[in-house]
């Protein structure tokens, strides 16, 4: 498994993280993704592939020939990796974790812009929705950070990690929102609105259309990596107990599948609406009552 | 560099003359444009002076960076009378105009104005004793940076898009002389204004800023162009008005005339300061076009696009927020600051909704300077030491991207004829420098790790241990997301690669392109020596006021330039796939391709392949949050007015 922040503050450890994370993330998060077919193959009744298929799948890309529609699509694939694995290593070296979060967006700019470089309408398309999912999870997510600084009293996932405090108990409402808006990130029916790991996709492979062979595989691989990334955030809501922080994430996951398999996909004013309000309530309640007893209980 | 054995008086002789270089030396070369018959004369003299004014700039500040505050006394009794004198004469300038064009609100504004003006300088001056009327101080001077480096760059732009302007409107008569008198006027009431420690003498560079902007907006003479610029002067004399009633509120409250000094009546506490300070920020959200006062700054986008750069970047709407980043140490702690800075938080929110639905690349540019001018003035209204820190931050790099977009949006416009953001699709192939350019700008205002992107972080850390700072977090986490939307949809459509081939961008002018790469430059400059300017400008200055400051995080700073490093490093990356990949036509849903941008459609036609952004207008339309801004923010508005009431009786 991916090591997660120990007690640091030391910078070596903290680059040793980071590196691990670079490392292995995209084998844990290809694993995960393995695992994840197997699951929902058998909720629909399938046998499903091998727990490896993702690696093949990947290394098949590899093999095929750079099919473009523009050659500055290569750039922007591979900022978004670049990017993303920076991004995750900040996280994993116990880093800020706003900046963590802009370095996130900052990546996935770089897959929107890919798409529109092609001009295609299915890309297009995709390119825009993936920018409607983006406003929609940004919030709570920025409220999950700000929960946790509120908690810990630090911004520093080290801190955070390590600050032995249950963090889940202060902020049950900002966990459930994370979990919501975590189906929009995963990909996950019902928010897969720009595009989806199942077949069925009504502007084709959204984003991604025009990508294909080796700048697809490294899409893929970017996704692994944010897989690791917004797992461990779930494993900071437990950090007090990494054991339980592993059950946390394993069910969490689970949760992720299931949802994914029994709803399905909706439009993407629901989805904009339902992610602002569940940052609206959830998230802004959850704070404000720390906020109040903050006041009320250490003035 | 600076010695510090240096006898100071000789010292302090020498900054208060460039002090006051900076003020009159643009007056001066506004006087010789009104006169300056041929094109090759206005350029060579509007070229010496920004020179000029950009080195007077740098020298003030390797001379006074380390200087903290220092004021000095000039002769203020005859200037007084002097000023007084010219605003009378403008007053009834304005009077005679409102009355030609026959606006009624204007004209009982300014009459209001005038009858104010003269009660105050008729009965109450007398007692005041002249206080010590020049002074700079860091903000000051970064203030002077963005006026006197940005400022004098756009005038240079100017130059050249003028003549493609007149070219392209023929029907519009030629008043360049005025118009380039009027920019350096302005800059000169923009030093004024902010080296000015006498509120008598802000007042009046405050209104000469208003007059520039009239005139600058209505250059066209258009009927569209006159009423809007007549719509900027009425809501700009509406704030005169509430800036007046402070200077008559602080002349009856102390005849010794001790707290017209900027810097006592921000240090004399809350019984006191809080009127006057209320009262100016409301002129400062007039000026800063903050809802319900952002139609002004959307209707002068009606006057040429150097107009804009420098009303959104580097004068005007940074004088409001000035003047309330200056209050901001009065208003912490205050309902009246919270009320203010709701009204800056419901305008950023609202604002970055609007630009959503907006085509027109102006208005986009419009609507995003309104929503971070709300989000400084949230910043100043709460007013803790590090939320001052990220207001200041914020003026800083706002102005830079901002007149950089401006300027970029100009040149497209003049070479594509249009200022759609649809009609910018391709850019990238047909104006590859000016696409990159634009690219690095809208990148400078959202993306990590260029500047507003810091700020926004910062104001998130500041707002935690804020008062009430939970409403703002709130309002920045849904609004930040919501400019991330729009930038990077126009972004999209730059970069995509379309039919349109023809490379449109050899015949802009060597000038032009040095303004822009000069402008390209400081964005990218400025994200990395920012901590420089932190430490050395804004940590002191705040640390003056407050007692303490903001330190900026080693490790993170670290890592932002890291970030920017790799971003740097990343376009290089093409050069390894200039060969190596095959290029074929995007998917069409296995519609045959007949050009790799068109179709072959049924029936046998063949078709263009267009694409549109996605706009929302059923969530983000225009009116329907201006309505609702407008109504919150007006009651806002009503609410600290009756505090203010309150207070006072």
């Amino acid at each position: 498994m991916i090591s997660l922040p120990v007690p640091v503050i030391d910078p070596a450890i903290s680059v040793v993280n980071a590196i691990i994370y670079l490392l292995l993330a995209p084998f844990v998060g290809g694993l995960i993704a393995g695992i994840d077919r197997r699951v929902t193959a058998r909720m629909q009744g399938r046998v499903g592939p091998p727990i490896l298929q993702p690696f093949y799948d990947v290394g098949k890309l590899f093999e095929k020939e750079n099919i473009v529609v523009t050659t500055t699509q290569n750039f922007y694939v591979l900022s978004y990796l670049v990017f993303m694995g920076a991004a995750g290593m900040l996280f994993f070296a116990g880093g800020d974790m706003l900046l963590v979060i802009f370095a996130f967006t900052l990546s996935h700019i770089f897959l929107v812009l890919g798409a529109y470089a092609s001009f295609s309408p299915y890309s297009h398309v995709g390119a825009e929705r993936e920018l409607i999912q983006i406003i929609a999870y940004e919030p709570m997510i920025i409220l999950t950070a700000v929960g946790m600084y509120m908690v810990t009293q630090s911004f520093f996932v080290s801190a955070i990690a390590n600050s032995g405090i249950p963090i889940i108990l202060y902020l049950p409402g900002v966990f459930i929102g994370y979990l919501i808006v975590l189906t929009i990130k995963l990909r996950k029916s019902p928010f897969d609105l720009s595009t989806s790991h199942h077949a069925h996709q009504e502007i084709v492979k959204g984003v991604t259309t025009d990508f294909s062979g080796p700048n697809l595989a490294k899409i893929e691989i970017a996704h692994w990596y944010e897989y690791v990334f917004l797992l461990g955030v779930v494993y900071l809501f437990f950090g007090f107990n990494p054991l339980i922080a592993l059950a946390a994430i394993v069910v969490a996951y689970f949760l992720e599948i299931l949802i994914d398999n029994t709803i399905s996909r909706v439009k993407w004013q629901l989805t904009l609406r339902s992610a602002w309000l569940v940052a609206g309530t959830l998230g802004i309640v959850n704070l404000g009552v720390l906020f109040y007893l903050k006041g009320v209980l250490a003035p | 560099m600076i010695d510090f054995h240096l006898n100071y008086g000789g010292q302090f002789v020498q900054i208060s003359q460039l002090l006051l270089f900076l003020i009159l030396f643009p007056v001066v070369t506004a006087l010789f444009m009104l006169f300056a018959r041929r094109g090759s004369e206005r350029c060579w003299i509007v070229r010496i002076s920004a020179i000029a004014i950009g080195g007077a700039v740098i020298v003030l500040l390797l001379s006074a960076f380390d200087k903290g505050f220092v004021s000095y006394q000039i002769g203020s009794e005859q200037i007084g009378q002097l000023m007084f004198v010219i605003e009378m004469l403008l007053a009834v300038y304005i009077l005679y105009l409102g009355v030609k064009h026959r606006k009624s609100f204007t004209i009982a504004l300014i009459l209001v104005q005038a009858a104010l003006l003269l009660v105050f300088e008729g009965g109450l001056i007398s007692g005041i004793h002249p206080v010590n009327s020049l002074f700079v101080d860091q903000f000051s001077l970064i203030m002077a940076i963005i006026i006197g480096i940005i400022g004098s760059l756009i005038c240079v732009y100017a130059l050249g898009y003028m003549d493609t302007y007149h070219h392209h409107h023929a029907e519009i008569k030629d008043r360049r002389r005025l118009f380039f008198s009027v920019l350096f006027l302005f800059l000169a009431a923009m030093f004024g204004l902010v080296f000015s420690n006498n509120l008598v003498w802000i007042f009046f560079f405050w209104e000469i800023t208003t007059i520039c902007s009239f005139l600058l907006i209505g250059y066209s003479q258009t009927p569209e162009a006159t009423n809007n610029a007549f719509l900027a002067l009425s809501m700009n004399l509406l704030g005169g008005v509430a800036f007046l009633g402070a200077m008559i509120y602080l002349a009856v409250m102390d005849p010794s005339g001790k707290l017209f000094a900027l810097d006592s009546l921000i240090h004399s506490g809350y019984g006191v300061a809080i009127v006057p300070a209320v009262l100016i920020s409301f002129a400062g959200i007039t000026k800063a076009a903050l809802m319900p006062f952002s139609s002004w700054l959307l209707g002068a986008m009606v006057a040429p696009t150097p107009v804009s750069a420098l009303l959104h970047s580097s004068t005007m709407v940074k004088a409001g927020v000035y003047m309330i980043v200056r209050f901001a140490p009065v208003l912490s702690g205050t309902t009246e600051g919270l009320i203010i800075a709701l009204v800056g938080g419901v305008t950023f929110l609202l604002a970055s909704g609007m630009a959503i639905s907006q085509d027109n690349a102006k208005r986009v540019l419009a609507y995003s300077t309104i929503a971070n001018l709300g989000l400084i003035v949230a910043c100043a209204g709460i007013g803790t030491f590090n939320l001052m820190w990220v207001a200041i931050l914020l003026i800083l790099f706002h102005a830079i991207a901002k007149s950089l977009m401006f300027l970029c949006v100009g040149t497209v416009e003049h070479r594509i004829g249009s200022r759609n953001i649809e009609d910018m699709a391709g850019l990238i192939v047909r104006m590859p420098k000016i696409a990159v350019m634009m690219f690095i700008g809208i990148a400078g205002m959202f993306l990590a790790p260029f500047g507003m992107v810091i700020s926004k972080w910062a104001a998130i850390e500041a707002f935690v241990n804020a008062p009430f700072g939970l409403i703002f977090i709130a309002i920045l986490a849904f609004g930040g997301s919501l400019t991330v939307f729009f930038w990077s949809k126009w972004m999209g459509k730059i970069i995509s690669v379309t039919h349109l081939r023809e490379v449109v961008e050899n015949s802009v002018v060597k000038e032009k392109w040095a303004v822009l790469y000069i402008l390209t430059g400081l964005v990218i400059v400025v994200a990395l020596i920012f901590p420089l300017i932190s430490s050395v400008l804004i940590e002191p200055f705040v640390m003056n006021i407050y007692g303490m400051t903001t330190r900026l995080s080693q490790a993170n700073l670290t890592i932002m330039i890291m970030m920017l490093g790799l971003l740097m490093i990343m376009p290089f990356s093409m050069l390894f796939y200039r060969t190596g990949s095959r290029q074929v036509p995007p998917y069409m849903g296995g519609r045959p391709m007949v050009s790799d941008t068109k179709f072959s459609g049924s029936m046998g036609v063949t078709r263009q392949i267009t694409l549109s952004n996605y706009y929302l207008e059923n969530y983000f339309g225009e009116e329907r949050l201006f309505m609702t801004g407008v109504t919150l923010c007006w009651g806002l508005l009503l609410l600290a007015g009756i505090l203010l009431a309150g207070v006072i009786l």
